[in-house]
């Protein structure tokens, strides 16, 4: 049987902080910020979470929702470009977290924001080549922009994460392709805290011209145009650029309304894409079809042609919270307290 | 001194050319120009290239060989010159060619300017442009191009009564301008509360008073006026060709609502080619910023001190006005590439006064007026472009 999605499960820390409020202490006008980004809030990791931590409240969902014994995983990949540790991997303190260990292999991986999608393609070619029963990818940041940079009213923390095997698939992945070229438009070198980017340089020749031509090639391999897709979800760096890239492509508004969560949570980064979809995922019934098109600066993009199965209809959301929770919820800190859980302050001479 | 004349002209797009080097732009201008003079490079004496802060921008000095060397000229061992003279640079690179073809030393020049500004983030460009004021006296202290521009503006509006609306108009009518030129790095249109609403640069600037950061490149190729018709059946004589300096810091200046070193550059030209302000149809002027183009305005001789946001308000700059005003869309929407905004400018004089301008081609032009500026003023060039008899 073809490996597909078998189960889900998606997180975002509880704290906000708006653009507004961002903008008050830079003397910017973030009001008018966040609208042109169209970011209403990002969403704040507490002092104690990291990407680890979110890996693991979204993989314990998804592993209770879909009644899958831990024991079962063969794979564990975590895609960020936050991993706590520059060496020593996320995967593995996930993998003993959720008592997955010690049969099985691990390891993180890193492609900008598209990790997390990444990991996917890498577990649906094991779990074809049937080498192991489920595989897990993970998608999840808590990225930071240098403090007064554009990017910091965008940057937020949260993550998804996607079991993938043979057995009760809810949905199924009918094509996956990606378009990858050495496009520099957003890197973090080592050692660096915060990353750096290319202005407009972003823009039209890395995200629009890769999710672009990502979403042509799977659509012209699989025949389909816009109108056959009820979802559509794009890697989404602000709630602006997946608007209009869906618009350039022919997808209408309520095509694109549940896959973008960008200016509830703000850019989640190796989650963003990954959290579009579980918010689909959470309101889907049996055979509907998802396009969903991720990108990593660096650069690239994954391309997913994905259609829900009548499996769906039983599987049992009611452990932990929809998306939509987190994206309604949310407690709003000062700047002051969100430098201080972001580790913004100086503390003396560590 | 021998006549000169303009033999042949040619220029890149301008804008975000993020696929482009600089040496690639460089090279299409210029081998656009030697086209279109109907010379190949074997017939060409020297080069001079404008160029503000390659070392800079893009980690590259020592351009003019460069460009000459992957043009396939690097084994004819011709002179070649680059020439800095910050925003000014190209106009001041075509003053030196000029000179050289005059002088009788060289027949066959080509002038090119180019600049690369967004292979840097634009803060870092707005750093480095900012390198054509004073270092020592303005920009440590935090000075900056636009609010350098701003002060002039602040006190042209305090002393004549100049509005916000008039500032405005400026890049209303350079957008219009530039929305017919297929090589302008913006051809949108703007209303008038689009520019008002748009976000503060430096007071009363706003987003949209501001030209962008462009890339571009831009090439003329001169030749003696004697021989000017084996070229072309239209060549264009160079009537003058004047620079002026004046302090490098605005605050040395006797007043800052006027650029002498604009006033000084243009008398001269007009008393070398024994011409006035009046007998000029089309001008391209510096408007790096709305109050640029209102000072030029006045500094040039087109209309009196302080009266040039009414009369620019008026319509008389623009199509059917006494003198048209960057019909190429200026600085503002064409773009500026520094080292190459004033060659574009004569580029675009040249289509003009040979009739080929198009959509944009203002009736009657024989006398065309290009006005270059680097940093607020510490240099001015005037050229005074016309058919030759």
């Amino acid at each position: 049987m073809q490996a597909g999605i078998v189960s889900y499960g998606a997180y975002v820390p509880r704290y906000r902080i708006t653009p507004k409020e961002i903008g008050r202490v830079w003397g910017s006008d973030g009001e008018a910020m966040g609208q042109g980004l169209n970011v209403h809030r990002k969403s704040v990791p507490s002092p104690d979470e990291d990407t680890i931590t979110i890996s693991t409240e979204a993989l314990r969902m998804a592993l209770v929702r879909g009644a899958i014994d831990p024991q079962t995983i063969g794979a564990i990949y975590v895609g960020s470009e936050s991993h706590p540790y520059a060496v020593k991997p996320s995967a593995t303190v996930v993998a003993q977290a959720v008592g997955a260990t010690p049969n099985l292999t691990a390891a993180d991986f890193e492609f900008a924001c598209k990790a997390g999608t990444a990991a996917i393609q890498t577990c649906l070619g094991l779990v074809g080549a049937e080498m192991i029963r489920y595989g897990v990818a993970i998608g999840t940041d808590t990225s930071q922009g240098a403090p007064g940079d554009a990017l910091e009213y965008s940057a937020s923390a949260g993550g998804a994460a996607f079991v993938i095997g043979r057995e009760r698939v809810i949905c199924r992945v009918l094509r996956t392709l990606s378009y990858t070229t050495d496009t520099p438009d957003f890197w973090r070198r080592e050692g660096q805290k915060y990353p750096s980017h290319g202005g407009r340089f972003t823009g039209e020749p890395a995200y629009f011209r890769h999710v672009t031509e990502c979403a042509h090639q799977v659509m012209d391999a699989s025949g389909t145009t816009a109108k056959d897709y009820r979802h559509v979800v794009f890697h989404q760096p602000n709630g602006k650029f997946p608007q209009r890239v869906g618009k350039q492509l022919g997808f209408s508004e309520a095509q694109m309304r549940y896959g973008l969560v960008t200016p509830f949570i703000g850019n989640t980064y190796s989650g963003a894409a990954l959290i579009g979809l579980a918010n689909v995922l959470d309101r889907a019934g049996p055979g509907e079809r998802i396009l969903m098109v991720g990108y990593g600066s660096g650069a690239g993009s994954d391309g997913f042609d994905l259609e829900t199965t009548d499996e769906i209809a039983q599987y049992d959301r009611s452990f932990g919270k929809p998306v939509q929770w987190y994206l309604d919820q949310g407690q709003e800190l000062t700047y002051a307290v969100y430098a201080k859980f972001r580790g913004k302050i100086h503390m003396g001479d560590d | 001194m021998r006549d000169v004349a303009i033999l042949g002209v040619g220029q890149t797009k301008f804008g975000e050319l993020w696929d482009r080097s600089f040496r690639e732009i460089g090279i299409e201008a210029g081998l656009q120009a030697l086209v279109d003079a109907k010379l190949s490079s074997a017939d060409l004496d020297a080069l001079f290239l404008g160029n503000m802060a390659s070392g800079a921008l893009i980690d590259q000095e020592h351009i003019a060989p460069l460009i000459l060397d992957y043009a396939g000229l690097g084994r004819r061992h011709l002179p070649a010159v680059r020439v800095e003279g910050g925003g000014a640079s190209g106009a001041l690179a075509l003053h030196q060619g000029y000179l050289a073809v005059a002088s009788g030393l060289y027949d066959y020049v080509v002038v090119g300017g180019a600049e690369k500004l967004t292979d840097v983030p634009d803060a870092t460009a707005a750093e480095i442009t900012s390198s054509a004021a004073d270092h020592e006296w303005e920009v440590v202290f935090g000075a900056t191009l636009p609010g350098l521009w701003a002060l002039i503006a602040r006190r042209h509006m305090h002393d004549f009564g100049t509005t916000r609306e008039q500032l405005a108009q400026v890049p209303v009518h350079d957008h219009a301008m530039g929305s017919k030129n297929p090589l302008a790095h913006f051809r949108n249109k703007l209303t008038l509360d689009q520019v008002l609403g748009a976000g503060a640069v430096a007071e009363p600037l706003g987003m949209l008073d501001c030209a962008p950061l462009s890339d571009g490149a831009a090439a003329v190729v001169l030749g003696p006026l004697e021989i000017a018709r084996r070229h072309t059946d239209t060549p264009i004589r160079i009537a003058a060709s004047h620079v002026a300096c004046d302090t490098m810091a605005l605050h040395h200046r006797k007043e800052i609502t006027t650029l002498e070193s604009t006033v000084f550059a243009a008398q001269r030209a007009f008393a070398h080619a024994r011409r006035a302000p009046r007998d000029v149809k089309v001008a391209e002027v510096h408007d790096a910023y709305s109050i640029s183009a209102l000072v030029a305005l006045e500094d040039l001789g087109f209309v009196e001190k302080g009266h040039a946001g009414p009369a620019f308000a008026s319509g008389q700059f623009g199509p059917g006005g006494s003198v048209t005003v960057n019909p190429s869309g200026g600085l503002k929407a064409q773009g500026c590439p520094f080292g190459a905004v004033g060659v574009a400018q004569v580029v675009e004089l040249v289509r003009q006064l040979r009739g080929e301008a198009k959509e944009r081609q203002v009736a009657g032009a024989d006398l065309a007026l290009a006005h270059d500026v680097g940093g607020t003023g510490a240099t001015s060039v005037v050229h005074l472009l016309e058919r030759a008899a």
